[in-house]
């Protein structure tokens, strides 16, 4: 009886999440794999050629410049609130890296227009060049508004557990402050630098809003691709070549998640 | 650290540190610009044109420009039906697990993951071809007149439904560390043995104790649901994202005043879930 209400209980979810989620789901891989009412490779086939491969090599490349450099400023910035003495300060730039890190989307984007776009405030005395925001660089530097913060977030409770018995244990054995942390720190935070490495890729990979409301169409990037090809500003049919980068996309994804997790695997092997 | 204060003054400091302090005052120097500089340079440009110099018009204009109130307000009911929906979803799902069904806790955190790792617009694509396709499919039956009115453009359901699967990762997580901190199990069947229906365990018992994680849960979710605009413009639908992309064209100030104001929702939001959580913890 306990058992069948237990069922019971969690089945309204199970099926709404099959409803809503796997049905699209099907819809996806379906609808990627025909082509004019046939089953047919020539939607993937197209989705990995031309322009549409330059545009997910374009977003690949884009969301891991802004993974790697976001997770080594956001390191940098972590370690630099961590050691602080200045509880204040630590509690504000913590507060401050929660509000940006979720301050992406279309707000965000209108926040640089207004900074370095082409009537921007700072671009006006910098003397930039018109449409020097709108370039892959220029989008590196909106993406990592949202993508330091969120690193620090990552990074400052594992910074929190490097104890500093063990950075004197190494100074009393004698070890500089590089082997320090070519030995010991580096190895320890590994793992959370993996986890704000992926974490930092796919929401750059993922990111849509920001890219729509800044460059239009001006960067190549997979998921202004997706959208024009499905609101249909091309001619039709070309439906299924969204629904073939969406695949694609997932792909891509999935083989980040497929890399990270072996790996993270490893390196907290040893850590308890 | 803090039991050395009295001592500082007899240790005299070693010129060691100075070197570190220096870094980190660089570092700090750096990102303060970075991430100040387009917040100050926002705001003025919202306030100061060359021709009018400094006003706050932009701010006031907002109340008053066509289309602010009406696409507000939908997001809102939005985000009010997203929250009752999840909520009743997750929560009977996730008590269930806890109490009959252990065995479904793998799957629950597969399905509760899987929308992280599928990005947005994919999912669109998907639920735009599912919905063309159901449309032509179900044409000669009655679940047709189903499928029109969940896509009505007075109140999309269609993008309620869309939104429960995207916050459902975040709402999961909640609360999930609001039932790791109370012994469900025991609280249950201490209500069922003293004679508490169903319902009541529920609301007098359950709910209660999970008060601030269904709070965090969703506050989270009133964040993601406002700020939303990939669905909603790719389904095309015009919440509050979406205008604000559509005046941007002919209203420069009054997009980045709306950009400003929604930086500062999220930070009373994010104050709001926090302290959720602290009063929790102090209780």
């Amino acid at each position: 009886m306990t058992r069948a209400k237990g069922w019971l209980g969690a089945l309204p979810l199970l099926v709404f999440f099959a409803l809503v989620f796997g049905i699209p789901a099907i819809a996806l891989v379906a609808g990627a794999f025909t082509a004019n009412g046939e089953p047919s490779l020539a939607n993937l086939g197209q989705s990995l050629q031309g322009g549409y491969l330059n545009a997910m090599a374009g977003s690949v490349k884009l969301s891991a410049v802004v993974a790697l450099l976001g997770a080594v400023l956001g390191t940098f910035v972590a370690q630099a609130v961590v050691t602080s003495r200045f509880a204040l300060l630590r509690e504000a730039v913590l507060t401050a890296s929660g509000v940006l890190a979720n301050f992406g989307g279309v707000p965000l984007a209108f926040f640089w227009i207004a900074t370095l776009g082409n009537s921007g405030v700072i671009s006006g005395l910098l003397g930039l060049p018109s449409g020097a925001l709108y370039t892959f660089w220029g989008l590196v530097i909106v993406y990592l508004y949202f993508s330091i913060p969120l690193m620090v977030l990552v990074m400052a409770p594992a910074l929190d557990g490097l104890r500093p018995q063990w950075r004197e244990a190494a100074a009393n054995n004698g070890a500089t402050a590089w082997q320090f942390w070519r030995f010991v720190g580096v190895p320890v935070l590994t793992p959370a630098m993996l986890g704000g490495v992926v974490l930092l890729f796919g929401s750059a990979f993922a990111a849509f809003a920001t890219a729509n409301a800044m460059v239009g169409t001006v960067v190549p990037l997979v998921t202004l691709k997706i959208a024009s090809a499905l609101t249909g500003d091309v001619l039709i049919g070309y439906e299924n070549i969204a629904l073939a980068l969406s695949l694609d996309m997932i792909v891509v994804a999935g083989l980040v998640m497929v890399i990270y997790l072996p790996l993270q695997k490893r390196s907290t092997r040893w850590l308890r | 650290m803090a039991a050395l204060t009295g001592l500082e003054p007899v240790t005299a400091p070693a010129p060691a540190p100075t070197r570190p302090r220096v870094w980190r005052g660089v570092v700090f120097l750096l990102a303060a610009a970075y991430f100040l500089i387009p917040l100050g340079a926002s705001l003025w440009y919202t306030i100061y044109t060359p021709t009018a110099g400094v006003s706050f018009a932009a701010y006031g204009e907002l109340l008053t420009a066509e289309g602010f109130g009406s696409s507000l307000l939908l997001s809102m009911s939005l985000a009010v039906a997203t929250i009752v929906l999840v909520l009743l979803l997750t929560l009977p799902a996730m008590l269930a697990v806890r109490l009959s069904a252990p065995r479904l806790r793998p799957v629950m955190e597969v399905l509760c993951t899987l929308p992280l790792v599928v990005p947005p617009i994919t999912f669109v694509a998907g639920l735009t071809t599912s919905l063309r396709t159901g449309t032509d499919v179900l044409a000669p039956t009655p679940f047709w007149a189903t499928l029109i009115a969940v896509q009505n453009p007075a109140f999309p359901l269609v993008l309620v439904l869309a939104y429960v699967v995207l916050v459902l990762p975040f709402v999961y997580r909640s609360l999930d560390a609001g039932l790791r901190t109370m012994d469900v199990r025991t609280l249950v069947e201490a209500a069922r043995n003293l004679g508490a229906s169903w319902p009541h365990v529920l609301f007098r018992v359950i709910i209660p104790n999970l008060r601030s994680a269904l709070a965090s849960a969703s506050f989270l979710t009133l964040a993601l649901v406002l700020g939303e605009f990939t669905v909603a413009r790719l389904l095309g639908y015009q919440p509050f994202a979406v205008w604000i992309v559509t005046i941007s064209g002919s209203e420069g100030q009054l997009s980045v005043a709306v950009s400003i104001l929604s930086l500062l929702l999220i930070w009373l939001l994010l104050l709001a879930v926090s302290t959720a959580f602290s009063g929790r913890k102090r209780k």
